[in-house]
């Protein structure tokens, strides 16, 4: 009986985490289309619903009835994968973010996480590693010159980065003394660690940047020299399955900048889940700021960037913070 | 069975079907999908086995970083798609050492009495891997990146090669 209760509370906390996901990564569309609009003096979009409210619908009806077009040339099964990758990896970390403490129901606690594993921070690098496949294996299989140019510079970029984000990742892991999340946040109950850590969470911050692709690291599917990049060949419900996969990556790196750095759901006054909130939307809001300020980097800029000053500085930086903590014991 | 026994063997099966798949692929890129699965496989024959650590250290490193470099090296090279698995002649010879060598395994593993004995359950805490990474085996594991770090200055300097007279030794912008 315990058994079937914990399967069905799992499958509950499954259904409302992907519902939670999919629904901001919907409405990350229109606010950064808002967002974008009111940058340049315009209104954005307005006149689906009040406000503009219903937009995501229309999309998402609109890449529904659009016809799935499978050029001649391409392996096809994997150009049916592909995109899948892309979406399923990034809601596949969401498994490891926990939402808050453990809620007691009926004499049970519940805790507000799907798998509080004890190697979630590896977990959450882990798949975002995998995505890339989604990214190369799409612009492999496209039989285009541009797709190929774009995957082959997203997937080194990509892999340049994650050693960065990597790194940047370890002084958070060595003052709170585990990988698991849940204590990650609890070990920030004090001061979070992007006070602690300044230079740990600006570089983490860049490098993830960069691992979401978005301007000023959007080599892959620069417009004025690659069409599309990865993503000319899909149409319909493919290519908007790779652009679910990269806005639900945009809250899916909110809530992770908002755990490894921002103290999660410690704040005063309000209740933790607003705290929550406020700070998984606020990485995303400076994402899409940038993307409307910054002008897009040349493609040895960006590898420069990656390896002669973020891996560097990421190692520096655990030095200096093991001797600190060295020290101090 | 209990369901991590039925897992495992479910895990094993992945794995050792992947496996087969990688070796007589025509196609370089199915090759490399099939490797991604063999590599996810293991990571998770290894959390099933109480060490979730070394299982979600083999996505990210294997799975996640050694595979896409090969995936990105195929693609820069642009090589002729084939398509289904590589001729029989090509497969024969390294079948028959394949299947000897699982052959001898099996019997060298069956011959030893501490084989018979299950395992008990066991949890590997990420501390626990560390601290027998960097403290009982902290010799094994510098060795190994000092090599690595050998292996990678001598790559380097043959992959420039010798500049001529008047040129440059590194290569031109970028990477």
């Amino acid at each position: 009986m315990d058994m079937w209760l914990g399967v069905l509370v799992m499958l509950v906390k499954m259904a409302v985490v992907l519902g939670v996901a999919l629904g901001l990564a919907a409405y990350m569309i229109l606010l950064e289309r808002k967002l974008l609009g009111r940058f340049q003096v315009r209104y954005g979009p307005n006149r689906v619903g009040l406000f503009g409210l219903l937009q995501p619908l229309a999309d998402g009806l609109k890449m529904l009835l659009k016809e799935d077009i499978i050029p001649d040339g391409v392996d096809r099964r994997i150009f049916l994968v592909a995109p899948a990758v892309v979406a399923g990896t990034a809601l596949a970390a969401f498994a490891v973010v926990p939402f808050g403490e453990g809620l007691t129901f009926f004499g049970h606690t519940v805790p507000q996480v799907i798998v509080d594993s004890n190697v979630g921070l590896l977990m959450v690098l882990a798949l975002s590693s995998l995505a890339v496949y989604g990214l190369a294996l799409g612009a492999w299989t496209s039989d285009n010159k541009y797709s190929l140019l774009g995957g082959i510079r997203g997937a080194a970029q990509m892999i340049s980065y994650e050693l960065a984000l990597g790194l940047s990742l370890v002084p958070v892991v060595m003052h709170a003394r585990s990988l698991s999340l849940s204590d990650i946040v609890a070990a920030q109950s004090g001061l979070p660690f992007a006070l602690m850590e300044p230079v740990a969470f600006a570089t983490f911050i860049i490098a993830s940047l960069a691992e979401t692709k978005r301007i000023p690291f959007d080599l892959p599917e620069a417009e004025n020299e690659l069409q599309a990049g990865f993503h000319t060949e899909y149409s319909g419900m493919r290519f908007a399955l790779f652009f679910v996969g990269e806005y639900v990556n945009m809250v899916l790196l909110g809530a992770v900048t908002a755990i490894f750095f921002l103290g999660g759901w410690h704040g005063p006054f309000f209740p933790p889940i607003v705290w929550l909130a406020v700070k998984v939307l606020a990485v995303p809001v400076f994402l899409i700021w940038t993307r409307a300020s910054l002008p897009r980097l040349r493609y040895d800029q960006l590898m420069a960037l990656g390896w002669k000053v973020l891996v560097p500085l990421a190692l520096l930086n655990i030095l200096v913070t093991g001797a600190l903590l060295v020290l101090n014991a | 069975m209990t369901a991590l026994g039925a897992l495992f063997y479910l895990l094993a099966a992945v794995l050792l079907g992947a496996a087969i798949l990688t070796a007589t692929r025509r196609n370089p890129v199915h090759a490399v999908c099939c490797a991604v699965v063999v590599f996810l496989a293991v990571g998770g024959l290894f959390a099933v086995l109480g060490a979730p650590l070394p299982g979600v250290l083999m996505v990210v490193v294997y799975a996640g970083a050694i595979m896409v470099l090969f995936l990105f090296i195929i693609m820069l090279l642009g090589l002729p798609a084939g398509d289904g698995p590589l001729p029989a002649g090509r497969l024969l010879v390294p079948g028959i050492l394949g299947a000897a060598t699982l052959l001898a395994l099996f019997v060298l593993i069956g011959a030893d009495p501490a084989a018979q004995t299950l395992l008990p359950a066991a949890q590997a805490s990420p501390a626990a891997v560390g601290t027998l990474l960097f403290d009982t085996y902290w010799l094994a594991v510098e060795a190994v990146s000092i090599l690595l770090f050998a292996a990678l200055a001598a790559a380097l300097l043959l992959g420039r090669g010798r500049p001529g007279p008047g040129q440059p030794a590194t290569g031109g912008r970028g990477a």
